[in-house]
């Protein structure tokens, strides 16, 4: 019999040193059940050799697999999750008797699915090197997009025991004709990060491939590897037929040994109003990094990366070596850096949340968080991804960057002390995904709609998903599903008499091929090296550096500065689909690279820096400066309750200061921006434009709005009532590019446009059309169509975060505490700062051109234009 | 002069140009108009390219079409010319005209009673599209004006031409913006394309080189409801 809860470390593959020990949480009951269980000979030998025995969860979960259940096993980074979720499968296969010579092959046994695919060329390696040391034998390969074509044939003719891919590779397998008999013999699914794959649309073609699985193989198993999130029953749904409604798959919850030892910088230095560079923190981040072996700093966005970058190597005296890792440079350069740090070849590696996930890095004792978390889950998940030393409990300092950052990074810190999680709510899946595979599958094999209805909504994501709604989703594929039914002959599926829907033609299942998967590409450029003052074309075969935006590029003007790749650039020219930079060394970066955190502050976090600011008890544990900066505000305006909403209004030089503190995270506060500017417009205050942080609202104008608000036109209530939701909404949304953007993905990711490919860029104006001006028509023609449909909802969810803005509306009826100052307040310093910084929302673009067409008639007189 | 017959009030003085001496309006909808001759000017209406992208599986709403006519109506009805010229491609593809639905043809051939109307031949519409009144013509001269599809590689002095969707991008306060635009040089003027579905391409890209004198180039941008006259200094690539 196992002792209940035995410490033994087990490693996977080559890592040469011990991991961290974990305690697991075994009921008595289940730690009986678990006697029962005996590991096949072979891998009792194999535990024995080395010392080591499986450890509680390993074992539990091995016999949960064994009655038939699906696991959700959630558990920190180095617990041995791997082996865990293999372990069900590797026993199995060990005593599957051998196949005899002549006997058809035998379909997949597993199939293991990953975010990243470099992830599952890592459990390759990984998961091999105890196979072959036990003695299994099992066959383990990969297929990922880089899988070249002869291999993929031959996986088709003799599958692997044992296959580990990707969501987008799943869904083509699903849609191929042979796609049944291909996993009839399929009895697992192990989904990797399962935390990460669920909230995104990648999840929801994910768990629709689930569901085509089931069918296929109606005994079939799950098991879900997860860091701790919010709502574990979230994931156990996810996990299993929906069918009946709410059923779960079973859990093993793992929690970690000592806690790590988390602290904020207290700087010598002043912590700034505003700002995410937290360049003044460089010198003591750097003498950090000497006094450890290796430091994984992390940040939020890529220009900080690249900002970090460039400081720490401005006081690296000692020429240590600092790498930077981003998802936007070179694949050649970032494998460079990957490889120089499984080496343990870098003391520092400044990192965007491309490492977030998946692989192990090499001997990490020290974690730098660098601007604020964001969210407290987000945190214990990044500070997990440091190996650790056997008895050692992990090491991170947090940076804040300015004064509400100080405030984030101690709530974030309470937080990851008590084990508070707050990782987002799962979303109702995206019907562009579902159209997308309902074409997948009809790729496959004819299907009844009643049947897949049924299906569809086994998967979680689906489970509320209405007939009507499904019925016009097949519509939509079949012809676009138009009020005006133009298109019944270019139909891409067909109704045939036998009940059937059918492809109409072979290209519809090849341009499918094409197009699978969610992850839409924002349109980007190379970025190469050319001489300076060269146009390019004199100068081709310069190195790339990576890839950068379009939209970021298009404002540049030829000789401006900026910083990539760990380098600052002067920006030459465009040219097709490239963009020429030569070396500025020394130069200042001109022009800054605002990148908004894609993560917006978590509601929790939010929450718990209201309740500090309304605590003055509590100031104690912040550094003096930032407890010196709230007394001040209180001493000179007010600081908002727990529950309130504190609204500052002042003038300052020839104009009119509306703050606000609604701490809801930047997405809200953009949309309430937007939509308070368009009703302080109709109400006459002259609003001229806003900005947003994660904290605050600053909206300025020539009408004096603190007096408007006194005399109650309109009154605060009023201003703020939730029945702006409504018609404002609709209204901005009709024509905002936000909605223009969640479009286009919308369009792409439903197959109603093509995705372009590299080398499809100049295939001319004329056969691709922008997504823009089908926007537009589709809008004006028939605005209730399904895709818009789905366009706004996914906007709300996304980019407007509306859901939120309403939770925060309904919660500050009749609780607006209004300030009108003479002068600006303490508190409103930090997003005063921000204006000038960041692009001013609300500016029309009609008065970009205005100006622009002026300064024309200025310098050339009006009469040009006449002769 | 039968200028005070169109709706005058419609003709900003910011909005007239001269073509090779002759007096135009720009108007921000994407058309010219010529008082004096009463004559109105749109280019690459490329009707019908929704459903010549869906024959080739693309679905893309089938309201490009509808769209397009019903913008021209409206500028039609407020200028009331007597001649109409539609400046080559004005189907996206030869069997365009055949696939129209009947509602959209009657519309069109409404907007074409009672006036002169002139289909120039373009590349994607070489022929005279099927069924539908008007003329068409390779290419047509009008007093010092000479109308036609491509523009020609040599300098033509008051040549109206389509073909290359003309488009501009500025940059304000760190923010870019891209219009459709009519590109001039006081000699040549090219259109901007009218369609519902039609793509653009930028005035200072390879495929105009040579059309204009670039020191007098301007592109009229065209605003919700007025155009934008920039110079050539002002305007970016891509």
């Amino acid at each position: 019999m196992l002792p209940r809860s035995r410490f033994v470390p087990i490693l996977l593959g080559d890592c040469p040193w011990p991991r961290y020990l974990w305690r697991v949480t075994v009921e008595p009951r289940l730690a009986e059940q678990n006697a029962t269980i005996a590991l096949p000979e072979p891998f009792v030998r194999w535990f024995g050799e080395k010392g080591w025995s499986p450890r509680a969860h390993q074992i539990e979960l091995l016999a949960k697999a064994r009655s038939g259940q699906s696991v959700l096993l959630i558990a920190p980074t180095g617990a041995g999750k791997t082996l865990a979720g293999f372990l069900p499968s590797l026993t199995e296969l060990a005593v599957r008797p051998r196949r005899k010579p002549g006997q058809a092959h035998r379909g997949i046994h597993t199939l293991y699915i990953s975010p990243l695919k470099a992830l599952a060329v890592d459990i390759e390696r990984n998961l091999g090197k105890p196979v072959e040391e036990i003695g299994l034998p099992i066959s383990i390969e990969t297929r990922t997009g880089d899988t070249p074509s002869h291999k993929r044939q031959r996986q088709k003719l003799v599958p692997p025991d044992i296959l580990l891919t990707t969501p987008e590779q799943l869904a083509l397998l699903i849609a191929a004709s042979d796609a049944r008999r291909f996993f009839e013999d399929l009895r697992y699914v192990v989904l990797d990060e399962l935390h990460s794959l669920v909230t995104s649309k990648r999840g929801h073609l994910l768990a629709l491939g689930l569901a085509r699985l089931r069918s296929f193989v109606p005994g079939l198993q799950t098991i879900g590897l997860s860091a701790t999130v919010a709502e574990p029953d979230e994931l156990r749904r996810w996990l299993v037929s929906q069918n009946p409604p709410g059923d779960m798959s079973e859990l093993i919850v793992v929690t970690g040994g000592a806690k790590p030892e988390i602290s904020i910088l207290d700087s010598e230095e002043r912590v700034p109003w505003a700002g995410h560079s937290a360049r003044y923190a460089t010198p003591e981040i750097y003498r950090e990094i000497k006094r450890h072996k290796t430091t994984l700093l992390f940040v939020n966005t890529r220009s900080q990366a690249e900002l970090l970058f460039q400081e720490l190597w401005r006081v690296n005296e000692d020429t240590l070596p600092i790498a930077l890792h981003h998802g936007s440079l070179d694949v050649a350069q970032r494998r460079r850096v990957e490889k120089a740090m499984g080496d343990n070849a870098l003391r520092a590696i400044v990192a965007t949340s491309t490492l977030d996930l998946g692989i192990d890095w090499g001997d990490v004792d020290l974690v730098v968080h660098v601007g604020a978390p964001k969210g407290a889950s987000r945190l214990a998940q990044r500070i997990g991804r440091a190996n650790h030393r056997m008895d050692e409990p992990s090491k991170a300092i947090l940076i804040p960057a300015n004064r509400f950052e100080v405030l984030e990074c101690r709530a974030a810190l309470d937080a990851n002390y008590l084990g508070a999680q707050d990782t987002p709510p799962l979303v109702d899946g995206g019907l562009d995904v579902l159209a997308q595979h309902v074409l997948g599958c009809a790729c496959g094999a004819p299907f009844r709609a009643d049947d897949l209805y049924e299906e569809v909504r086994t998967a979680a994501p689906y489970a509320s998903l209405d007939r009507p709604t499904f019925d016009r989703v097949i519509d939509f594929v079949a012809t676009g599903g138009y009020a005006l039914k133009n298109y019944e002959r270019y139909a891409r599926i067909r109704l045939n008499k036998d009940g059937l829907w059918r492809v109409s033609n072979p290209r519809v299942a090849q341009q499918y091929r094409l197009n699978v998967g969610t992850i839409i590409e924002v349109p980007a450029l190379n970025v190469r090296y050319v001489k300076a003052g060269s146009k390019g074309s004199a100068a081709r075969g310069g190195a790339v550096l990576g890839k950068i935006e379009e939209a970021f590029l298009e404002t540049l003007t030829h000789g401006d500065t900026f910083m990539f790749a760990g380098k600052v650039l002067r920006f030459e020219g465009i040219r097709e689909n490239e963009c020429f930079v030569s070396n500025a060394p020394g130069s200042d970066a001109k022009v800054p690279y605002y990148g908004g955190g894609k993560f917006p502050l978590s509601t929790y976090l939010a929450e718990q820096v209201r309740i500090m600011l309304d605590d003055p008890q509590r100031w104690r544990e912040l550094p003096e400066q930032v407890a010196d900066w709230l007394r001040f505000q209180a001493d000179k305006s007010i600081l908002p309750k727990r529950d309130d909403l504190l609204i500052e209004t002042f003038p300052r030089g020839n104009r009119y200061y509306l703050v606000a503190y609604p701490f809801e995270g930047r997405l809200a506060h953009q949309t309430l921006g937007m939509l308070l500017t368009r009703r302080l417009d109709r109400a006459g205050a002259r609003p001229l434009g806003f900005v947003a942080t994660d904290y605050a609202l600053a909206i300025w104008s020539l009408g004096d709005m603190g007096a408007m608000f006194k005399a109650r036109k309109p009154s605060l209530g009023a201003l703020f009532d939730q029945d702006m939701l409504g018609d404002d909404l609709e209204a901005w949304l009709a024509d905002s590019w936000l909605l223009k953007r969640t479009f286009r993905n919308c369009a792409l990711i439903s197959g109603l446009i093509e995705k372009r490919h590299p080398g499809q860029e100049k295939s001319g104006r004329q056969v691709t059309v922008s997504t823009d001006l089908v926007y537009d028509v589709l809008r004006s023609h028939e605005p209730d169509h399904i895709l818009l449909q789905a366009t706004r909802a996914d906007a709300a969810a996304g980019l407007l975060d509306v859901s939120r803005l309403a939770d925060m509306l309904s919660r500050i009826q009749g609780r607006i505490m209004h300030k009108n100052l003479e002068q600006i307040s303490p508190l409103a310093v930090p997003i005063m700062l921000e204006i000038g910084k960041m692009p001013v929302n609300g500016e029309a673009d009609e008065t970009l051109l205005m100006d622009a067409a002026t300064l024309v008639e200025e310098a050339m007189g009006p009469e040009m234009v006449e002769e | 002069m039968n200028f005070s017959l169109a709706r005058t009030s419609l003709i900003a003085e910011a909005d007239l140009v001269r073509i090779a001496g002759e007096r135009a309006v720009c108007d921000p909808r994407g058309v010219l108009y010529f008082p004096e001759l009463r004559l109105l000017a749109v280019s690459d209406l490329h009707l019908e390219k929704g459903s010549s992208l869906a024959r080739r599986g693309t679905l893309i709403p089938p309201y490009d079409t509808g769209a397009t006519l019903l913008r021209l109506q409206a500028v039609i009805s407020d200028y009331q010319p007597s001649i109409v010229i539609s400046l080559g491609d004005s189907f996206h593809d030869e069997g365009g005209a055949e696939r129209m639905h009947a509602s959209f043809r009657e519309r069109l051939e409404a907007l074409m009673a009672g006036r002169d109307w002139f289909w120039v031949a373009g590349n994607h519409d070489p022929e005279a599209p099927a069924d539908l009144p008007g003329e068409t013509v390779r290419e047509l001269a009008i007093g010092s004006l000479l109308f036609r599809h491509e523009p020609s590689k040599a300098r033509v002095e008051g040549e109206i031409a389509g073909h290359l969707h003309p488009c501009a991008r500025i940059v304000q306060r760190g923010r870019s913006v891209r219009r459709r635009c009519f590109a001039g040089d006081g000699g040549r003027m090219i259109m901007p394309a009218f369609g519902a579905y039609t793509g653009s391409l930028n005035v200072l890209d390879r495929a105009y080189a040579g059309l204009f004198r670039l020191e007098s180039l301007m592109a009229y941008m065209l605003g919700t409801d007025r155009i934008f006259a920039i110079s050539r200094s002002m305007l970016r690539p891509g």
